[in-house]
């Protein structure tokens, strides 16, 4: 136990160490960005291809900071709040869109396991469906759903088209592995269940689905970023305001009078997406890790 | 699937019966292999039977004809008097391979359950059946290890408690101990002798090596390649086995035959 402890210790630290470096890096160039706008041209060699750099391109972080805990406008809430919900509405549409992507995937996955001709035919067009830009087909999306969703019992909402192109993205890579992952069982172990008779719904269950758990964690934590990604593509796209990604949108077309906003909503996207993976890689250690660690008894 | 009862001369009393058995595997392909040509075989019950040869000869090819896992081109092969692939459905038999293939996010018990499960036991009867099994292969303190944590040894004995759970009066090996060390090994054979006496199973065994071959039989079928055949049967009554068995002359003796016949 102390040993557990004393590395998680050092991945924390090794993790703030980083952080520190990217800041130090992040404030390191932005003397040498000013130096060079000031008019330092003859650095050297440096100042003909080095971009110049002012405040406003790269706002010291001291600032990004402190306005984490400033509102938007007078009496209004501070922008940690306004993020932080953004986020979590953002969280939602992604986790739709996982769950929905997943189970997808995996019929996908046992739809092409189930004949290799299927698999040579198909798998094209699943490759093909991730080619297509994603910018192109979100409004689609959302204008057909808006449309043509209307015969389902509950109203179709935009967060539900976001979502949709959530899934979009999740699927695939839930696809791609677990089928690969359903045929990773080596022929032994098929046999085996082949000598006893059993079917193809009981060797699915007790052998192929089991089997394909260590290749199935990678493409979740995948889809996880993609169903993230896809959600604020999405927003943007569809004008969904409630989300980080309208917030990013927003605080862009600002970022000549506040760029540090667009930076501090960028981090909070990026700790969505942090955090989201680390549910995943907790899930696949608590799952994964009894199969490979001793718990003799 | 024809009834195989109706040749007088077959002896359908036997626990496997082989007649007149061919195997060409994609036939009238021009990449056709002829794997095994006039096969003939009669394993009587509760005897030992191991199948030795070099490799390609279609050892693995004739177990899993036994085994009803693949269909002869011609020939029949008959198992406790019903086809190979009736006695497979109607679970006959047992197997174990040389990879122990035990799943490895199941524990030795849940791995012992596995065809148990398989079968709609109840939970306690697999329980008390699994503890038995543990016991027979003498891993009963591992009950709760992973496969992960057990030596290949270990993995083997507790492949064939899961072959033997649901007492097949089969038991099918392919080159089981194949991937032990030869300590492990000489081990593994005193102690699957051991089981064979303590359960009166029959067993049909692969292996390559002639010492293993004449130490478990009963009877070795030496098998020669291109095309598979069986080459010679040699019966092998040395009694008892013990460590001492090793040593006696008519052991030797055994393995001399046998090797000479492997040559010719």
């Amino acid at each position: 136990m102390p040993e557990r402890l004393r590395r998680l210790l050092l991945q924390v630290l090794a993790a703030g160490a980083a952080l520190l470096a990217i800041s130090g890096i992040y404030s390191l160039y932005k003397v040498i960005g000013r130096a060079l706008d000031d008019g330092q041209r003859d650095w050297w060699f440096i100042g003909t291809f080095l971009p110049r750099s002012t405040d406003r391109d790269m706002p010291p972080i001291r600032d990004i900071i402190s306005e984490f805990n400033k509102p938007l406008r007078e009496g209004g809430p501070e922008l940690i709040n306004l993020i932080w919900d953004a986020s979590l509405f953002t969280l939602r549409e992604a986790l739709a869109g996982f769950v929905l992507g997943v189970i997808i995937g995996m019929a996908i996955a046992i739809l092409l396991l189930r004949s290799r001709t299927l698999e040579k035919g198909t798998m094209p067009y699943v490759i093909a469906s991730q080619t297509v830009p994603l910018i192109a087909i979100t409004p689609i999306i959302v204008i057909w759903g808006r449309k043509n969703f209307g015969f389902l019992p509950w109203e179709w909402q935009d967060w539900m088209s976001v979502s949709l192109i959530a899934v979009y993205l999740t699927f695939f890579p839930v696809a791609v592995n677990g089928l690969r992952g359903l045929q990773s069982p080596d022929p032994d172990a098929k046999e085996l269940m082949d000598s006893y008779a059993a079917g193809w719904w009981q060797t699915l269950w007790r052998l192929r689905l089991p089997a394909s758990l260590p290749y199935l964690f990678p493409a979740f934590k995948i889809a996880t970023l993609a169903s993230i990604i896809g959600a604020i593509v999405g927003e943007i796209s569809a004008a969904q305001s409630d989300g980080i990604g309208y917030l990013i949108l927003d605080f862009a077309s600002k970022y000549s009078t506040g760029p540090e906003r667009l930076y501090a909503s960028i981090i909070g996207a990026a700790v969505l997406g942090l955090l989201a993976a680390a549910v995943i890689t907790l899930a696949e250690f608590a799952i994964l890790v009894r199969r490979r660690q001793a718990t003799r008894s | 699937m024809t009834e195989t009862t109706k040749d007088p001369t077959s002896q359908s009393q036997g626990a496997v019966d082989i007649l007149d058995l061919n195997k060409i595997f994609l036939p009238g392909n021009a990449s056709q292999v002829i794997a095994l040509t006039d096969i003939n075989l009669s394993i009587a019950p509760r005897s030992f039977t191991t199948l030795i040869g070099p490799s390609g000869c279609g050892k693995s090819t004739l177990l899993r004809l036994i085994a009803g896992l693949i269909e002869p081109t011609e020939g029949s092969v008959t198992v406790n008097g019903k086809t190979a692939n009736r006695a497979r459905q109607d679970r006959d038999y047992g197997m174990a391979f040389q990879t122990a293939s035990l799943f490895d996010w199941r524990t030795v018990r849940k791995n012992i359950e596995l065809p148990l499960e398989l079968l709609g036991w109840s939970r306690a009867d697999r329980r008390k059946r699994t503890e038995e099994m543990l016991e027979l292969v003498q891993l009963s303190e591992f009950v709760n290890s992973y496969p992960r944590e057990l030596s290949g040894g270990m993995q083997q004995r507790v492949a064939i408690a899961r072959a033997l759970a649901f007492r097949p009066s089969l038991l099918l090996m392919d080159e089981p101990f194949g991937a032990l060390d030869e300590m492990t090994r000489e081990h593994m054979q005193t102690e699957l002798l051991r089981m064979w006496q303590e359960t009166g199973t029959t067993v049909i065994f692969i292996t390559h090596s002639i010492s293993e071959a004449v130490f478990l039989s009963t009877q070795v079928c030496v098998m020669s390649p291109r095309p598979g055949q069986i080459t010679a049967k040699v019966d092998v009554d040395l009694g008892e086995r013990t460590e001492e068995t090793r040593d006696r002359d008519d052991f030797f003796d055994y393995i001399v035959q046998v090797r000479e016949a492997l040559r010719s």
